[in-house]
């Protein structure tokens, strides 16, 4: 299935995108999945979304617990501990 | 209820005035932050900014008598002196709109997704989260009652 990925603030910049579709492989239902698998791509993202960083991610703009179900078409956002205000 | 991201500044007082038009309305509580010392640049999520704050403006309607509420947040660079938020909050009651301002600032501050990039002399740098805003929001939270003893 298809989902939207975007990225804000630090994690964006870190990352070097703002956004992109994806493909999700067999198997990458959740949102920590996806955290996991977009890690594997390595150098940047293995560093910015490891484990025991402080991520951030949302579900069609519903903060989201990393066991919240992905379907096809939705809109997942990742990014650091807000700071507004 | 006025929900509003956007670039340009905002006239505090003619919002309040807003505010204070029915006569129903007793108690005018607002809060507005100014940027302090440091130039930043304010990025957020469009769209999931606005349903957040409606959703913590929403929730503070639950816990106090809320008659009317604004809330406007700038987002873009800002220099210091420069109004960032602001939040206003009509009752009848002074009591329900202070409590109903501070909850919904407190709450601004830990779940709309707004970031701050400071523009330093040494450089741009984000601004870290701090523990103690996530503190000023939990205390709002019921506290769990005391277990019964039993016998």
């Amino acid at each position: 299935m298809k989902v939207k990925l975007l990225f804000f603030a630090g994690l964006r910049e870190q990352l070097g995108v703002a956004g992109e579709d994806i493909e999700l492989p067999e198997g990458v239902g959740t949102v920590a999945a996806l955290r996991s698998h977009l890690a594997k791509r390595g150098g940047a993202w293995r560093e910015a979304l490891a484990e025991g960083r402080l991520v951030r991610m949302s579900v069609n703009q519903d903060m989201a617990n990393p066991s919240a179900a992905l379907r096809a078409g939705d809109e997942v956002a990742f990014f650091p501990p807000v700071t507004g205000g | 209820m006025k929900i509003s991201v956007q670039r340009q500044d905002f006239d505090a007082g003619a919002e309040i005035r807003a505010l204070s038009r029915d006569p129903k309305v007793g108690a005018v509580a607002s809060f507005v932050g100014v940027v302090r010392e440091v130039a930043m640049m304010l990025e957020h999520y469009p769209g999931m900014t606005e349903r957040e704050i409606g959703r913590i403006v929403e929730e503070a309607g639950t816990r106090w008598k809320v008659m009317d509420c604004t809330v406007i947040h700038r987002h873009g660079e800002l220099k210091p002196t420069d109004q960032i938020v602001l939040v206003a909050v009509a009752s009848a009651h002074r009591g329900d709109a202070f409590a109903a301002c501070e909850f919904i600032m407190d709450y601004l501050k830990t779940r709309a997704p707004f970031w701050k990039k400071e523009r330093t002399a040494l450089g741009a740098r984000w601004v870290e989260a701090r523990a103690s805003d996530d503190a000023a929001a939990e205390r709002w939270q019921p506290r769990i009652a005391e277990p019964k003893k039993v016998g």
